[in-house]
């Protein structure tokens, strides 16, 4: 690796922890200084992202461990691969309605099943779903804005999300190959 | 949220009984992919927070109600580059609403917030590849868009 890359590869490593101490310094700044109220108000948004992040993240990762292991191939290829029809969609957006959390939540499952041979359109529809639909977001909507929003939201986007789902699959190209998560690696292929 | 919990307790016992070399090695690999995205993941929160503390409610209020277009894609361009969890957003457009924003502005909002993300893009690209990431980003905002026309003819 040339000397500027490996800078920029240590920036890419650094920088997340760098953002999290200066949002620290500025809380306890706030807190036990200063008074500053900017930095009291990041302090408590990221201490509600992390709340979030710790209670949906964990069962999500250890439920998409399981699936890798337990779930054969064969039975998510015949269900929702390439070549399942239109009752694969039904099965994506009950998958997601059930779930809670914040979008970044749902990446590890889209991905997993991505790798066990879920079609590209039916993780995308699943994908769309969770951002759109799930039913514990659903019922604070209702309470916000009204059982006419909140349905009329709904039904309309849902044929939006499929037919993203099925845009997506046409615009990848045949041999697209996953980042590895794990490793960070990413294939050639991309971009 | 407690389902979720409730769910996976009862997916790892059931597991565990059946095997447990396997049930080891399953939350290996998800040990591992939680591990590989966390940094990233933490420090697009933090730089969420900072964002989030500089723009206060009545910022937005101000931005998003009024006549003319111009609220309709300020809505739109807020709500694809933040990162609000539905318990801070929905009761922000109940409370815009209140304050006069339309229908195809909340819906714009809502519906972009929900499903075009630019800041979290890093944590996309590390599942994905930014070409994916991308091109969901961009179809979303589209879809966005169709979603408020669609709302602004069905609630007028």
């Amino acid at each position: 690796m040339t000397a500027p890359g490996k800078a920029l590869s240590v920036i890419g490593k650094l920088w997340p922890w760098f953002a999290v101490a200066v949002v620290a310094g500025l809380w306890t700044h706030g807190r036990f200084g200063g008074g500053l109220a900017f930095g009291l108000r990041a302090g408590e948004s990221l201490r509600d992202f992390l709340v979030e992040m710790a209670l949906v993240l964990p069962p999500m990762f250890v439920l998409v461990g399981l699936f890798e292991v337990w779930v054969p191939r064969a039975v998510v290829e015949r269900r929702v691969g390439r070549h399942s029809g239109v009752a694969a969609i039904p099965w994506m957006v009950l998958l997601a309605t059930v779930q809670a959390g914040p979008l970044y939540g749902a990446f590890p499952v889209a991905v997993s099943l991505w790798r066990k041979g879920c079609a590209p359109r039916n993780v995308f529809i699943y994908l769309g779903a969770f951002s759109a639909m799930k039913i514990p977001m659903l019922t604070f909507e209702v309470a916000f804005l009204g059982w006419s929003f909140s349905l009329a939201r709904t039904v309309i986007t849902l044929p939006v999300f499929i037919v993203i789902g099925v845009l997506m699959e046409k615009l990848l190209p045949n041999g697209f190959v996953l980042p590895s998560v794990e490793t960070g690696e990413q294939p050639t292929s991309v971009l | 949220m407690i389902v979720l919990w409730i769910i996976t307790g009862v997916a790892l016992l059931a597991s565990l009984v059946a095997d447990r070399r396997k049930t080891r090695l399953s939350l290996l690999k998800g040990l591992r992919m939680f591990w590989g995205v966390l940094p990233l993941l933490l420090g697009v929160l933090a730089v969420v927070s900072l964002i989030l503390a500089a723009v206060t409610p009545d910022m937005l209020q101000q931005v998003l109600s009024g006549p003319g277009p111009l609220p309709f894609f300020t809505a739109l361009g807020i709500g694809s580059i933040a990162l609000i969890p539905g318990f801070i957003s929905y009761p922000l457009a109940g409370l815009l609403r209140q304050n006069g924003a339309s229908t195809p502005v909340l819906a714009a909002f809502i519906t972009s917030l929900m499903m075009v993300g630019v800041l979290t893009l890093p944590v996309e690209a590390k599942f994905f590849g930014w070409r994916v990431s991308l091109l969901r980003n961009g179809l979303a905002l589209a879809g966005s868009i169709l979603v408020a026309a669609g709302m602004a003819w069905v609630l007028p």
